[in-house]
């Protein structure tokens, strides 16, 4: 050949060798060995392993939720890049920024339609998530560690909302960062009531760390808009991949080990179970005892294409139903942010509105205390609980099934009774209003329900003798508390947080 | 004998972890200074209100962009904070019938003591002077006891 010829050649299929450099495998693979190879020759599909159980990839064991919080993530930050293009981050100009990108910049309001719908997905879906995973007991060990990091996700994915809603600079924005840093300060309410603020005064520090002055204005909103745009979403890339690594290094997906499994399939024909015949402790290969261990791949598929199916079908259930919401609904801009009038009643978005309702009763408690049980309680599950019996089967089998229902039961009860006592006949300061706040502290509706669903806990724990029952009970009390509380904020209150059945009858000025 | 070599390593070893502990600890605490502010940047929150006798006796006076209510009464002035002290909403007064947030339903009496709802202290009465050029002026950071007037 020629060297013209020669060159003409390589120039013809240059596209050709730039797509097999670009994938090393060098075309669509073809045979199980290739599948494996473009999975772990790929730094994106080799955090994935390269074959998976099937049934992890069982939709009625997982929902998706995982994938779908990922997916919202990746919406978030491709819409939120996007938005910060216009967006500023100044009390004077913020509020304009945004009346900019609903009605001038180009396809503007959508965007910030599907960043405000997926931030609620998200929200959605991080709180099924961590129902799913309690449920099916996956946060036995070895997994005790990632339940601990997807409590921080929780934590971060509320902060974020939160974060979020308050760029706009609107009146939700301005009374939801004063309703915020107040919260910070509330630990005050603790320390003069005991008399010992001035020289020990965290509410102070909180609330100056929060805010940068003591008055919220142009320090603050940078400061939540630095943690919005940069420290909380590097935290949670972080955090996620964290995640990710721990589910392929504890063993995949929590399943069922009970139940036998087909044999893998590997190019037409079954691999067979066999025990290890090197001692790979020895080897100081492994310690202890790693799942994967001892077994071949019994019950797996190659990752791709399946898990890469499962993937796409999440994402695109993700944008799919963003895209509709944000068609139909657009996302809320008040009017801008007065800090002479709140509204009233002023109100957080929902996920918020449970603690609204707590925080209604005592600012610390509400605010602080509470918040940390929970956050303690729900952290301590997997190191309390650590019978390896019924991992990945629903509620670990029908005591639980009983269990969890006895508590939707109770908790619904305990919490409805406790609210329309309180709204009927107020609190204590209502019969004794000389007393002292430290009892309003120590006891208040919201004190009153996390001792009922402890006592409710311990009672089952006693009866059933199981720690799971007894976890599977204080959660789901909880889960009901949560969503009878949300829902009194967010329905049932109305102007001066009174109770109406309806916002029909709200009192009109 | 043997074993000092392999001490002395232990303690350099040792001794260089605990430094880099030490270096790395005050690093980390010397950059988690920054965010806390050294100056607080704020409003001037002493307001100067003019001729008192501009305020008739009996008279309520809601100074919103200071958010304070001020009084006057036979006994003289009193000006009283309309920040909830639960969580920092502004307070509506109404006639004769104290004040109520309308964030968490904390509701006040006419001398601002707590009479219902979450709010953990009164609403704080705040302190009132005659500037030197004759003005009513009221400092908003500065507190005084309940009860107590101020006679021009």
């Amino acid at each position: 050949m020629t060297p013209t010829g020669e060159f003409v050649k390589n120039l013809k299929d240059t596209p050709k060798h730039v797509l097999g450099s670009m994938l090393r495998v060098g075309h669509a693979p073809q045979t199980d060995r290739e599948r494996s190879q473009s999975s772990f020759h790929n730094l994106f599909l080799h955090v994935q392993s390269v074959r998976t159980h099937r049934d992890s990839l069982r939709f009625n064991y997982t929902f998706g939720l995982g994938l779908i919080l990922t997916a919202s993530f990746i919406l978030l930050t491709v819409t939120g890049i996007l938005l910060m293009v216009y967006y500023k981050p100044s009390t004077e100009l913020a509020y304009q920024s945004l009346k900019d990108i609903h009605y001038v910049v180009p396809a503007g309001r959508f965007i910030r339609n599907i960043h405000r719908w997926c931030a609620h997905l998200m929200v959605v879906a991080v709180f099924l998530h961590m129902a799913r995973v309690f449920y099916t007991g996956s946060y036995k060990p070895p997994r005790e560690f990632n339940w601990l990091i997807g409590m921080g996700l929780l934590v971060l994915t509320l902060a974020l909302s939160f974060t979020g809603y308050l760029l706009p600079w609107d009146q939700l924005a301005y009374w939801a960062i004063t309703i915020g840093a107040n919260i910070a300060n509330s630990p005050r309410e603790v320390t003069d009531a005991i008399g010992i603020t001035s020289w020990f005064d965290p509410g102070k520090f909180q609330k100056q760390l929060l805010l940068g002055a003591n008055y919220v204005g142009e320090e603050s909103l940078i400061r939540f808009y630095v943690l919005h745009v940069a420290l909380l979403p590097l935290l949670t890339v972080a955090l996620m991949g964290v995640h990710f690594w721990r589910i392929r290094k504890d063993g995949g997906l929590s399943r069922n080990e009970g139940v036998p499994v087909k044999p893998a399939q590997i190019a037409g024909r079954d691999v067979k179970v066999f025990e290890p015949t090197k001692t790979y402790g020895l080897m100081a290969v492994v310690r202890g005892r790693t799942p994967v261990v001892g077994r071949a791949p019994e019950g797996t598929v190659p990752s791709w294409p399946n898990l890469l199916w499962a993937e796409m079908a999440a994402f695109f259930f993700t944008i799919a139903v963003t895209l509709v919401l944000s068609y139909f609904s657009d996302a809320p801009l008040k009017e801008l942010a007065n800090p002479m009038v709140p509204e009233n009643p002023a109100k957080a978005p929902w996920y918020f509105l449970g603690l609204q309702e707590l925080v209604s009763y005592s600012a610390f408690m509400g605010g602080v205390g509470i918040p940390s049980i929970v956050m303690l309680g729900l952290g301590l599950i997997p190191y309390l609980d650590r019978d390896p019996r019924g991992v990945g089967v629903w509620f670990g089998g029908p005591e639980g099934k009983k269990t969890f229902w006895t508590s939707t039961l109770f908790g619904l009860a305990s919490v409805l009774a406790l609210l329309t006592f309180t709204v009927n006949y107020g609190w204590l300061r209502a019969w004794f209003p000389t007393i002292p706040q430290m009892f309003i502290i120590a006891i208040n509706p919201g004190t009153v329900i996390v001792a009922l669903y402890v006592a409710w806990s311990l009672w089952v724990l006693n009866r059933s003798r199981s720690i799971r029952m007894s976890a599977i009970a204080l959660f789901t009390c909880f889960l009901a508390g949560f969503l009878v509380l949300t829902a009194m904020g967010s329905i049932f209150r109305g102007p001066n947080w009174h109770f109406y059945w309806w916002p029909s009858q709200w009192p009109t000025h | 004998m043997h074993e000092k070599p392999s001490r002395r390593r232990d303690f350099l070893g040792l001794a260089a972890i605990w430094s880099s502990v030490l270096a790395t600890g005050t690093a980390v605490a010397g950059m988690l200074r920054l965010p806390k502010p050294a100056v607080l940047p704020g409003p001037l929150r002493v307001y100067k209100l003019g001729d008192p006798e501009q305020f008739a006796v009996g008279s309520v006076t809601r100074l919103e962009a200071a958010n304070f209510h001020l009084f006057r009464d036979e006994q003289g002035f009193h000006a009283i904070s309309s920040v909830c002290t639960h969580l920092g909403c502004i307070i509506a007064h109404t006639e004769n019938a104290g004040f109520a947030c309308p964030c968490h339903g904390s509701r006040f009496n006419e001398q601002g003591e707590v009479t219902g709802g979450p709010a953990p202290t009164g609403l704080p009465w705040l302190e009132i002077s005659l500037s030197p050029d004759g003005q009513l002026q009221v400092n908003a950071e500065g507190q005084v006891a309940r009860g107590s007037k101020f006679r021009v």
